[in-house]
């Protein structure tokens, strides 16, 4: 079997002493980040992206990664015991999680989280093992117009399920675009918007951006409700989910699982959207809808399931298509950028180590994960204590450090300043900076793709629509874009992507 | 009011006009680069194509703001203070990091930083401060060998 020969190759590596370690070090990392508010897994990467450089590829997109699923479990106890996500995806776990919490079930409730996505990593972990072969020999059938409708198609889907209205996410993706068109011009040569700056002819660097925006910007914002952020603990007693929790929670796991196993591929998806369809779907498949909200089981097992499958299988579009679905796998772009690797279909292929390590360090993570979480409970909910006048200097400082090793230059310090106004003014007019980022990442291959495509049609831009497979996924596109047009698919759109 | 226009949305018609304001920033500035055709696409015919689709999504989206059933939505206060602040302590920790070293580049972050907050006091953010420092110097100079000054410039 293929896939156990394959899997054999990822166990040699992932199981390496010091790639146990990294993988060790990403979820201990992204457990505390994910518990900690304010500080989110995208910050967090975006701060490490540069001492990556000096690890392997393969150590460094184990721990980056670990920090990614990591923080899904971390995110989650801080929902149930303070109320608080600790992590967007763990919006919907504050409902039912904190309801179990004040009825003193804390952990049960703590204890379904963290076998929920137990079991649901595992399951992702096999989705991606299996479906990443054929999806890739699919990518390998991809022309330049092919390349460029898929990623038109991406762009669409991140745009329609990020919140806001969705014309404004679609500008939001455009703007990036824009920003990523300065630089150099490979075919020309022409420095473009880069005003003489010598730091821009490589282009904007994204991780200033998304330190400005998601770092610092953030911090400002939180500090508006300076106070409000300073939490309150309370004992955990009792892990063990009784005979009848278990009757409630398999079936809504194992729903959650399917759910965001499917949801995590889509473009624009990942945990955040796998954690609220979940938790409608329990909702409305429960005998007893009264119950949620006031300490359903089901709906801190069905989401918990699902946002940590959605985390795991959002890497098979960047693995096997080199289009990233979501911001935090656009980072990891920019950290296979740095070991040259080319995200997409060659990965497999050329780098099989890195490839089959990463998935089978993503299994050996959340075994890590289910200990690190369940005995050491305690210890995390004690650092919810820290206030955040203490936390966000330390978070500053890393942050600096981090953008100002990028070059071992102070220039990418400035840009990221500079993206701190930028990213407080999208905060207070409530633009989504997801697309923004997405647009960024994936504007240079867009506009090679389109290019290329035009020489080979000699500037005949029917080709898009003729050709079977690109006219399939900008149908599928257009779609979409129809679809979210409707008023009444919008309406229920607002209300599943409300906070 | 007046021909019956007004901004019901406010937030949106500030979004409408930053990206209407963007894309005539970018269409501007790629008129200087050589445009080509579509077959030979030059540097300038790509940027030109999407500063043309954001002003028209800005557009739109500032014309949808004035709609008569756009959700009234005021402008959100900024707090210009804590802005100031956090930008004032980066840009600060960028200018000083040579001249005074990491060690002085840090305490500055630190101290400007911590003003932002509301439950600011001298000795907390003064030992904050000194936590902090102890730990980047072992974790980032020792620990992962960065390459960066720790001491201020005049003593090397």
């Amino acid at each position: 079997m293929d896939l156990f020969h394959n899997l054999a190759t990822g166990f040699s590596t992932a199981a390496q002493p010091a790639n146990l370690l990294y993988a060790f070090f990403g979820c201990l990392l992204g457990t505390l980040i994910g518990v900690l508010p304010g500080l989110g897994p995208l910050a967090t990467i975006a701060m490490l992206l540069p001492i990556t450089y000096a690890l392997p590829p393969e150590s460094a997109l184990i721990m980056l990664a670990g920090i990614y699923y990591g923080a899904q479990y971390g995110g989650s106890t801080t929902a149930i015991v303070v109320n608080l996500p600790g992590e967007s995806s763990s919006v919907v776990t504050t409902i039912d999680g904190h309801q179990m919490a004040k009825q003193g079930r804390a952990g049960v409730a703590l204890a379904t989280a963290a076998i929920g996505s137990f079991f649901a990593g595992c399951v992702a972990t096999l989705a991606l093992a299996a479906l990443a072969g054929p999806l890739a020999a699919t990518a390998l059938l991809f022309g330049p117009k092919e390349f460029f409708a898929l990623m038109i198609l991406g762009l669409i889907l991140a745009s329609v399920l990020s919140s806001g209205p969705f014309l404004e996410g679609i500008g939001m993706v455009v703007l990036g675009m824009l920003l990523s068109l300065v630089g150099t011009d490979l075919s020309s040569g022409t420095q473009r918007f880069a005003f003489g700056i010598p730091q821009l002819f490589d282009g904007l660097d994204f991780v200033p951006l998304a330190m400005g925006i998601f770092g610092f910007a953030e911090i400002v914002k939180n500090l508006e409700q300076d106070g409000k952020l300073s939490l309150v603990t309370q004992k955990i007693a009792n892990l063990f989910p009784t005979r009848d929790d278990f009757r409630r929670m398999i079936p809504a796991m194992l729903r959650g699982t399917a759910l965001g196993t499917l949801l995590g591929v889509l473009p624009g998806g990942g945990a955040v959207l796998s954690s609220f369809a979940s938790y409608t779907l329990e909702k409305k498949l429960s005998k007893h809808p009264e119950q949620f909200g006031k300490g359903a089981i089901e709906g801190v097992a069905g989401p918990e399931s699902a946002n940590n499958a959605g985390a795991q299988t959002s890497f098979i579009p960047l693995l096997t298509l080199g289009v990233p679905s979501n911001v935090v796998m656009a980072l990891i772009v920019g950290a296979m950028n740095i070991h040259n690797i080319q995200p997409g279909p060659e990965v497999m292929t050329k780098n099989p180590t890195l490839f089959w390590g990463l998935i089978v360090s993503m299994w050996l993570g959340n075994l890590m994960l289910l200990i690190l979480n369940l005995p050491l409970v305690g210890l995390w909910v004690k650092l919810l204590t820290i206030p955040y006048r203490y936390l966000f200097p330390a978070i500053m400082v890393f942050c600096s450090i981090g953008v100002y090793s990028i070059n071992s230059g102070t220039f990418e310090v400035y840009e990221a300043a500079v993206f701190c106004v930028f990213g407080y003014a999208l905060i207070k007019l409530q633009l989504p900076a997801a697309p923004l980022l997405l647009g960024l990442v994936l504007g240079p291959a867009i506009e090679e793709n389109f290019r290329r495509a035009m020489v080979l049609s000699r500037g005949d831009v029917s080709v898009l629509f003729t050709s079977p497979l690109s006219a399939s996924l900008l149908a599928a596109a257009a779609i979409a874009v129809v679809l979210i047009m409707l008023p009444t698919i919008r309406t229920r759109r607002q209300e599943a992507l409300q906070e | 009011m007046m021909f019956g226009l007004s901004i019901r949305n406010q937030r949106a018609f500030a979004s409408g006009t930053l990206f209407l304001g963007f894309a005539m920033f970018f269409y501007v500035v790629a008129l200087g680069y050589p445009a080509g055709t579509a077959a030979r696409m030059g540097p300038g015919y790509f940027p030109r194509l999407l500063a043309i689709v954001l002003a028209a999504i800005g557009l739109a989206v500032m014309l949808g703001a004035m709609k008569s059933t756009a959700e009234c939505q005021p402008l959100r206060q900024w707090d210009w203070k804590g802005l100031a602040w956090v930008t004032g302590s980066v840009a600060l920790f960028a200018l000083l990091l040579f001249p005074a070293g990491l060690i002085g580049a840090l305490f500055v972050l630190i101290m400007v930083s911590s003003k932002a907050s509301a439950e600011f006091t001298w000795k907390g953010a003064l030992a904050n401060a000194a936590v902090l420092i102890a730990l980047c110097l072992l974790v980032f100079v020792y620990g992962l060998g960065l390459r960066l000054p720790v001491w201020p410039s005049i003593f090397n």
